[in-house]
C-alpha cells in the first residue's frame, strides 16, 4: 500500500511542514554568514525534528530533544558565539581551498545516494522484533518504556554515560581555564586576572604586564612578597616555556 | 497512522547529506560543530523511526545516549574552540595550520 494512501490527511500536513521547516533550517546552519543566524536556524531543525518525534509517539524524546538540545546546546552554542566576540559577518564568498565548495558538494551527493541506496536496498526489516522490549506493552507510556528499557537493559551503559558526562564536565573546566602564575592551584585573585587579559595575545607582552603588580601575583605562590619582582616574572616564563 | 517508514528515512538522509557538506564547507570551527549536530539529529530521526517501525524501544533508548554524547562533545568542542581562541585571533580551520605536523 502506498505510505501516503494509508497516512491521515493531518499526518501527511504535519510531516510536510515538519519536512520544509527541518530542511529551510539546515541550509540556513550551513548557508548563512552570521554564526549567530546559523544557531537560531539549528534551533528551527530541532524544532521541527521534536514534533517529527511526537509524530511517531516518541514524545518523551521530543522533550528532552527540545529541552537538551534547543535549551542547553544552542544556548551553550550562543554563548561561545558572544564570548568570543565572532558574530559579525564572516565571507563566504571566498574560497582559499580551491575546489573545496564542489569537491564537498560531490562527496555529499554521493552519501546521500549512498544512504539512500542502503535504505531502499536493505531489507530493514529482519523479522527480530521487539528485542528490547515491545513500544505497546499493556497501558505504559513510552517514558515508562524508555526508563526501563535504560535502567534495566542498558543500565551498564547508562552508568558509562554518568562517566563520560564527568570526564565532559573536568575537561572543559581544565581546557576553558586561564592558566593561572600560581601552577599548582587555581587561586588567582580578582586582582590579578585583569592583569593577565590583554597580554594573553602576544608573548612579549608577558613581561612587561609581570612588572606592574609584583604583589599581588607572587601573592598566591608564595608568601614572600619582597623578591616577587625577580622571582615571579622568571616562573612565569618557566610557565610559558613549559606551554 | 503516521506516514510511512521511507519519508523519514529520506529526510534524515537529506538533513545527514546537508550537514556533510556543511561541515565540508564552512570554515568557521562553530559552525562546523553546529553541522555535526545536524547529522546526529538525522541519526536521531532515522533511530525513532525505526523505533517505531520495528516495535522496538531500543531505537528510543539509543537516541537517549546519543543526546548525552552529542553534549559532550559540544562541551568538549567548545571548550577546545575557546582555549584556541585565546592563543589566535579567529576561529577559521584555517588558522589551525599550526596543528599541522
Amino acid at each position: 500500500m502506498n505510505p501516503l494512501v494509508a497516512a491521515t490527511i493531518p499526518d501527511a500536513v504535519t510531516f510536510a511542514v515538519c519536512a520544509v521547516v527541518v530542511l529551510s533550517g539546515g541550509i540556513g546552519v550551513v548557508t548563512s554568514r552570521n554564526p549567530v543566524h546559523a544557531a537560531l536556524s539549528l534551533v528551527m531543525t530541532l524544532f521541527g525534528i521534536a514534533v517529527l518525534f511526537i509524530e511517531q509517539h516518541a514524545y518523551f524524546l521530543a522533550a528532552v530533544q527540545v529541552i537538551v538540545y534547543a535549551g542547553a546546546i544552542v544556548v551553550l552554542f550562543l554563548f561561545v558565539i558572544m564570548f568570543l566576540g565572532v558574530d559579525r559577518e564572516e565571507n563566504v564568498q571566498s574560497e582559499p581551498l580551491r575546489g573545496q565548495r564542489p569537491l564537498a558538494l560531490v562527496l555529499g551527493a554521493i552519501s546521500l545516494a549512498g544512504v539512500l541506496a542502503l535504505s531502499a536496498t536493505a531489507n530493514w526489516v529482519t523479522g527480530a522484533h521487539k528485542v528490547a522490549g515491545g513500544l505497546t506493552a499493556g497501558h505504559h507510556t513510552d517514558t515508562f518504556l524508555l526508563g526501563k528499557s535504560i535502567f534495566t537493559t542498558y543500565l551498564w551503559a547508562f552508568e558509562i554515560t554518568a562517566a563520560l558526562l564527568v570526564i565532559a564536565v573536568v575537561g572543559a573546566v581544565v581546557l576553558a581555564r586561564r592558566p593561572s602564575p600560581a601552577r599548582d592551584e587555581d587561586a588567582s585573585t580578582p586582582v590579578t586576572e585583569p592583569d593577565r587579559g590583554p597580554a594573553l595575545g602576544q608573548d612579549g607582552g608577558t613581561a612587561a604586564t609581570g612588572g606592574t603588580a609584583p604583589g599581588e601575583r607572587g601573592e598566591p605562590g608564595e608568601p614572600v612578597t619582597a623578591p616577587a619582582g625577580a622571582t615571579v616574572p622568571g616562573g612565569h616564563e618557566k610557565l610559558e616555556v613549559a606551554r | 497512522m503516521s506516514i510511512g517508514p521511507a519519508w523519514y528515512l529520506g529526510l534524515a538522509a537529506v538533513l545527514f547529506a546537508l550537514g556533510a557538506i556543511g561541515v565540508m564547507v564552512r570554515r568557521n570551527v562553530l559552525v562546523m560543530f553546529m553541522c555535526i549536530e545536524l547529522m546526529l539529529n538525522a541519526a536521531n530521526l532515522t533511530f525513532v523511526t525505526f523505533s517505531r517501525v520495528l516495535g522496538d524501544v531500543g531505537g528510543q533508548s539509543l537516541v537517549f545516549f546519543v543526546l548525552v554524547v552529542a553534549a559532550a562533545e559540544v562541551v568538549v568542542g567548545l571548550g577546545v574552540v575557546v582555549a584556541i581562541f585565546r592563543r589566535r585571533a579567529g576561529t577559521t580551520a584555517d588558522d589551525l595550520h599550526e596543528m599541522l605536523g
